[in-house]
């Protein structure tokens, strides 16, 4: 199979791969280029630990093929943190224990990222249907909608 | 070295607290490594061929077009895996399980594997394997496998445990038999009997991480493998055996598990990725794919159980009896027996009777989950149970108390109790604000109980100090949901120094001694035992080494507050020795500084919860809602709560999804019909409401601290609990879990 | 396999009309490539439609709403305009999937995948929205319902490509409304769908109305008489009884993993009763 040479920005980089034409974006980033916090669960858009950005809006990158990618920004969980500085989210993530495997946390981390550009105040019940996508196995989601909550409330400026 | 295991009170600096995870940081940032994300030079690809058929004999595998494709470096089938299992039933079950021998025993059983250069070369040989099977019928339902015609999976079984033994074979492995007293009596005083049959479908852990290993088997017969796993010290020995390995040369990492739930606790693909490599002489990684994951590895057993329950009418129990048929797979197992004694563990019984049915089906090989088998017996036992509270007209939560188990009990499967905490939970249940909450038009609420063993086990651990006057603590148990925070904390009490200055981390096989896996809710149960030990051994090392730093005898040396104090009138004028104090020194007085502890953890501590649970149904469409869920679990002692709320609200949720929505749906040719998240329906964000916990802390007497096991009582209750509220709320007994829209609808019409 | 970016149409349907077998069209690619994950799929060429202009633009023309192929459903929720005409589709759309999915799936895409379940369609097809073929034989305009011929089946011709979807500007006082069933409350595919739209008379009472059922058949069903019987009333119990019951009658579905026959049949009349009322009520606030 040939390979197709593409060109894109991740994570505010210019990043240059070459890929094949039934690859997906979750496998480029992770057996070219070597960022394996995006996680594949299932491969087929049902469980979000795979969630990247793509231009502004957060898709499951195990459905987007690495080809697609041309000239397209993506952001993925390697690109939350500025060097030591954790995002609010990763932090209340550890606060509030909101996780335990972890496996499905980058995808949360990224859809609650998503989430709070668009909306910095949601309700409970906004963030459990726009997280609907995530699967998490170990917590119940209690401690994650808590922790999403908080970090809102953190950048907005409240009073915790 | 002596140690002394038994609970001590006294006041915790650290346990108790909730601070930051040490693997915290890497999991947020996504540099954690979980199964699939490691890589060795040099690595194969492989993919697995899987049987279509549910019950087929294998009459000829040729594999030769797949190993002349270019790019293909191994082929292996089950010639490739001889039997070595030397008589050993069940590790002759693992082994047919990894790869079919002459009959494929269920949908998605493997039956070749194949290594190639990249994962395009690997799907082009599998379309080359030629496999000729003569299809056989075959039976998936846990009734329909027991009656007289029908197809029999293992020719050889005759069942066990009953007299006199059968003179034909069937599908019924064995019958267990647990309980006291006299039945038939009991239920002679009784002045109203509850007697149903439940039925509860198969699951699974649903874990979010496929089953993934990288192996390695050099030409030296040294091998390593990279794997998430509940237990790599199991895998090592499991795997060196069906291999011909040495243990000792078989080095198994764990990498960061995904998630487990039990279902780690087995080998499925492990082998054939080793055999894989042996054959290929280069590294293979092995990763399942989520249909893999749902149609060969893990489930639990479909069930069907009869239950009888008798009381007077002022609230006693006389008699209860239960008869359950658990699905084992295709192999022999023990999951009914457990079921059978975990049945009625709740309660304080004269008389009581169960007997456990195992079932072999045409389903795959039946896995671990949670507190496995205790969740439909509990079903049951705790439907039954409201149905009769109710036809005696006592509050369901009066009954239970009435009849709880307590200490010096004797346990319906044998053992009298120690300190428990069932009555306690449903203490603390009736007194919750929950429970007299109102209820709206739609709703109804349920409670239920549940119990779980709870297990010890063969437990190592090392804790090293560093010349700096930190510590690393290495233990053998997987950390499956935060246990290498707990333990930290543990260290850091016992030393008496902070918990920032302990960084606990998972050894792999060649670094620790044997531990087993984790289960049984056993992580920090008992690796905590060892950590205290292995502290108080290298307390004992740093009062030597003060001693020599002073030249004063150690007998004059008291460890207090994580320093070094010399005591008596003559070493007044002595300023304490930190750790870091004596770390400094180390090198001139005796080198490196560690403790070490082996041990059996003994005395794992019965656990028991109580749950709460509110429903809304939809009557005119079945569609049910949770809307309040309070979980009450005895935790002995809770090391580091927000944990403790995890697992409780982390296994209400998976009981929440086996109630109402989760099951294996099987078509009639008897393959899997919804082998993915889409179809297979694990409960999603938008499904729960907060989940509410309350921490009890009943002391283990057989930990220094109190602790027991947190992790699996709370998927105990959930079924029972949600069967009850929905009942409640439509006013019509739901027997069949999952509870799903169109069996509420097909009740609610059968009642009008 | 190939993938190929093209930049028109035109050069879409020659490269589709060259490898008339074994090629797919991809915009939102959340069904085709699930397809791909399968150890079966093979494919020779993969036509990605989303550079060609137009393709992820929604415009309002004389002909109403134009939706270009490519359009994610996330999109829709974000116009204004057709939240307000056709709330009905656009809730519709909006089921399809998980936020994720929603910022890559389209209406033409859950069109012309054809399968019996897809959410939109039944809106679709209650709203009589049209679609704008391309093709080497020409263009044509045919209605949204005669796309899916059968599960998994179209009327498009090799080499065709569904363009756009055109919705028409909703006559004054016409509320559009869709529900459906599915055992959680998200991440399903619908064991039943059901969209009505309807039109109300200055006296409040209904001078059309057209109803779609989901998921109940291998095509959207759409029960006329059904849907007359609400034409002259202002929904009364009696009627919505009737009405309910009708659909049910109407509806021909098949027991399999998400549910039975039993209990489809009774849930399409429940829940196009429900989304009668809502369609009346939202008649009711438009000018």
């Amino acid at each position: 199979m040939t390979t197709i040479a593409v060109s894109t920005t991740i994570n505010g980089d210019d990043v240059e791969y070459l890929c094949h034409a039934d690859e997906s974006l979750l496998d480029v980033l992770r057996n070219r280029l070597g960022l394996m916090g995006s996680k594949e669960g299932c491969g087929t858009g049902d469980c979000g630990a795979c969630s990247t950005m793509l231009d502004g809006r957060i898709v499951c990158s195990c459905l987007v093929l690495g080809a697609e990618a041309e000239g397209r920004e993506i952001e993925t969980i390697e690109g939350m943190a500025h060097g030591h500085d954790l995002h609010p989210l990763q932090t209340k993530f550890l606060e509030h224990a909101a996780l335990q495997c972890g496996i499905c946390t980058p995808g949360f981390l990224m859809a609650a990222k998503a989430l709070l550009d668009v909306n910095p105040d949601p309700t409970e019940e906004e963030i459990r249907f726009w997280l609907a996508g995530n699967l998490c196995r170990c917590t119940g989601y209690d401690k994650i909608v808590r922790a999403v909550q908080d970090a809102a409330a953190e950048m907005r400026g409240d009073a915790a | 070295m002596s140690f002394d295991a038994s609970y001590n009170e006294k006041e915790l600096n650290a346990v108790g607290t909730r601070p930051v995870r040490p693997d915290g940081v890497d999991k947020v940032t996504g540099r954690a490594r979980y199964g699939a994300d490691y890589n060795m030079p040099g690595q194969l690809v492989a993919r697995v061929l899987r049987s279509p058929h549910a019950h087929a004999r294998i009459l000829r595998i040729d594999t030769s077009q797949a190993e002349a494709l270019k790019g293909v470096k191994a082929v292996v089938t089950a010639a490739d895996l001889p039997d070595l299992t030397d008589g050993d039933a069940s590790l002759f079950a693992i082994l047919d399980n990894c790869m079919a021998r002459t009959k494929a025993l269920y949908d998605g059983h493997a039956v070749a594997a194949v290594a190639a250069i990249d994962v395009h070369v690997a799907r082009k040989a599998l379309k080359l394997i030629e496999v000729d099977y003569e299809v056989l019928p075959h039976v998936v339902d846990v009734d329909l496998a027991m009656a007289p015609d029908a197809p029999v999976l293992d020719e050889t079984i005759i069942t066990k445990g009953v007299t006199p033994a059968p003179d034909a074979p069937s599908n019924v492995f064995a019958h267990s038999e647990f309980g006291h007293g006299d039945v038939a009596a009991g239920f002679a005083k009784a002045d109203e009997i509850v007697e149903r049959t439940f039925k509860t479908e198969q699951t699974h852990q649903g874990y979010i991480e496929p089953h993934a290993c990288v192996a390695s088997c050099n030409s030296d017969g040294s091998a390593e493998m990279w794997v998430c796993t509940q237990g790599p010290f199991v895998y090592r020995q499991v795997c060196a055996d069906l291999l011909g390995l040495e243990v000792s040369k078989l080095k198994v990492t764990s990498s960061e598990i995904g998630g487990g739930f039990g279902g780690k606790t087995h080998v499925w693909a492990e082998p054939v990725a080793l055999a894989l490599s042996r054959k290929a002489g280069r590294p293979v990684k092995l990763v399942m794919s989520r249909n893999e994951v749902f149609r060969a590895s893990g489930p639990t057993s479909a069930t069907s159980i009869d239950v009888k329950i008798g009381a007077t009418k002022d609230g006693t129990i006389t008699a209860a009896e239960a008869t359950l048929r658990y699905t084992s797979g295709p192999y022999p197992d023990t999951w009914a027996e457990t079921g059978a004694m975990t049945a009625f563990a709740c309660y304080d019984l004269e008389n009581v009777k169960t007997v456990g049915i195992e079932v072999l089906v045409n389903r795959p090989k039946v896995a671990a989950y949670r507190a496995p088998s205790a969740p439909m017996a509990a079903f049951a036992v705790e439907s039954a149970i409201d149905s009769l509270a109710h036809k005696i007209g006592i509050d369901a939560v009066d009954f239970r108390i009435k009849n709880a188990a307590r200490e010096g009990t004797r346990s319906s499967y044998g053992p009298v109790y120690g300190p428990i905490g069932i009555g306690p939970t449903l203490e603390a249940a009736k007194a919750h604000a929950h429970m007299s909450a109102p209820l709206g038009k739609n709703q109804g609420r349920g409670m239920a109980c549940g119990f779980w063993f709870n297990f010890g086990g063969q437990t190592c651990t090392d804790l090293n100090i560093s010349a700096d006057g930190t510590v690393t603590l290495s233990v053998g148990t997987v950390d499956v949901g935060g246990s290498r925070a707990s333990l930290s904390m543990i260290a850091a009490e016992e030393l008496g120094i902070a918990y920032e200055d302990v960084k606990a981390g998972v050894a792999d096989t060649a670094s620790l001694g044997y531990n087993d896996m984790t289960d049984g809710s056993r992580g920090t149960f008992s690796s905590s035992m060892a950590t205290i030990s292995a502290a108080r051994n290298a307390i004992a090392v740093m009062k030597q080494r003060a001693a020599l730093m002073w030249d004063i005898p150690v007998e004059d040396i008291e460890w207090k507050d994580g320093q070094a104090h010399a005591v008596g009138a003559s070493h007044d004028n002595l300023a304490p020795l930190s750790v870091k104090d004596i770390a400094a020194k180390a090198g001139n007085t005796g080198g490196p500084i560690a403790g070490h502890s082996e041990l059996v953890a003994d005395g794992a501590g019965v656990s028991f919860g109580t749950h709460i649970c509110d429903v809304e149904v939809d009557p005119e469409t079945g569609a049910t809602r949770v809307i309040r869920y309070t979980v009450i679990q005895d935790a002995g002692k809770a090391v580091h709560p927000a944990y403790v709320e995890g697992q409780y609200q982390g296994g209400a949720a998976q009981g929440i999804g086996w109630a109402l929505n989760e099951e294996y749906i099987y078509g009639e040719d008897g393959r899997l019909q919804n082998a993915g998240f889409l179809d297979y329906r694990i409960p999603v964000c938008s499904d729960l409401p907060m989940i509410d916990t309350q921490i009890l802390e009943i002391p283990n007497p057989n930990h220094p601290y109190g602790v027991r096991g947190v992790g699996e009582t709370s998927i105990v209750p959930p079924l029972a609990a949600v069967a009850n509220a929905v009942s409640d709320a439509v006013g019509v007994r739901m027997t069949h879990v999952p509870i799903s829209p169109p069996r509420i609808l097909a009740a609610l019409k059968a009642q009008r | 396999m190939r993938y190929e970016r093209p930049e028109t149409l035109e050069d879409a349907v020659g490269l589709l009309s060259a490898t008339p077998e074994r090629s797919h069209i991809l915009a939102g690619g959340t069904d085709l490539l699930v397809r791909m994950k399968n150890d079966d799929f093979d494919a020779d060429l993969v036509v990605d439609i989303k550079r060609i202009a137009g393709m992820g633009e929604i415009a309002r023309t004389d002909a109403g709403f134009v939706i270009g192929a490519a359009v994610p459903c996330a999109k829709l929720a974000e116009d204004a305009a057709l939240v307000a005409a056709w709330p009905g589709v656009v809730e519709a759309a909006n089921l399809i999937g998980s936020t994720q999915i929603q910022s890559r799936c389209t209406m033409t895409g859950n069109l012309c995948n054809a399968g019996p379940a897809a959410d939109s369609v039944p809106a679709l097809v209650a709203v009589d929205a049209r679609v704008k073929i391309v093709g080497p034989e020409g263009n044509r305009i045919i209605p949204a319902r005669d796309v899916p011929v059968g599960p998994g089946q179209t009327s498009l011709a090799p080499g065709e490509i569904v363009a756009a979807i055109v919705l028409p500007e909703p006559a004054p006082q016409t509320g559009s409304a869709y529900l459906r069933f599915i055992p959680r409350t998200e991440m399903d595919i619908a064991v039943v769908g059901t969209a009505v739209v309807l039109t109300r008379d200055a006296d409040g009472t209904v001078a059309s109305a057209r109803v779609a059922l989901g998921a109940v058949g291998p095509r959207v069903i759409v029960p006329d008489d059904a849907a007359q019987m609400l034409v002259g009333t202002t929904l009364d119990d009696d009627t919505l009884a009737r009405f309910e019951a009708a659909c049910s009658d109407a509806a021909t579905p098949i027991d399999d993993k998400r549910g039975t026959v039993a209990f489809r049949k009774e849930v399409a009349g429940v829940l196009a009763r429900r989304a009668a009322k809502i369609a009346y009520d939202r008649a009711g606030e438009t000018q």
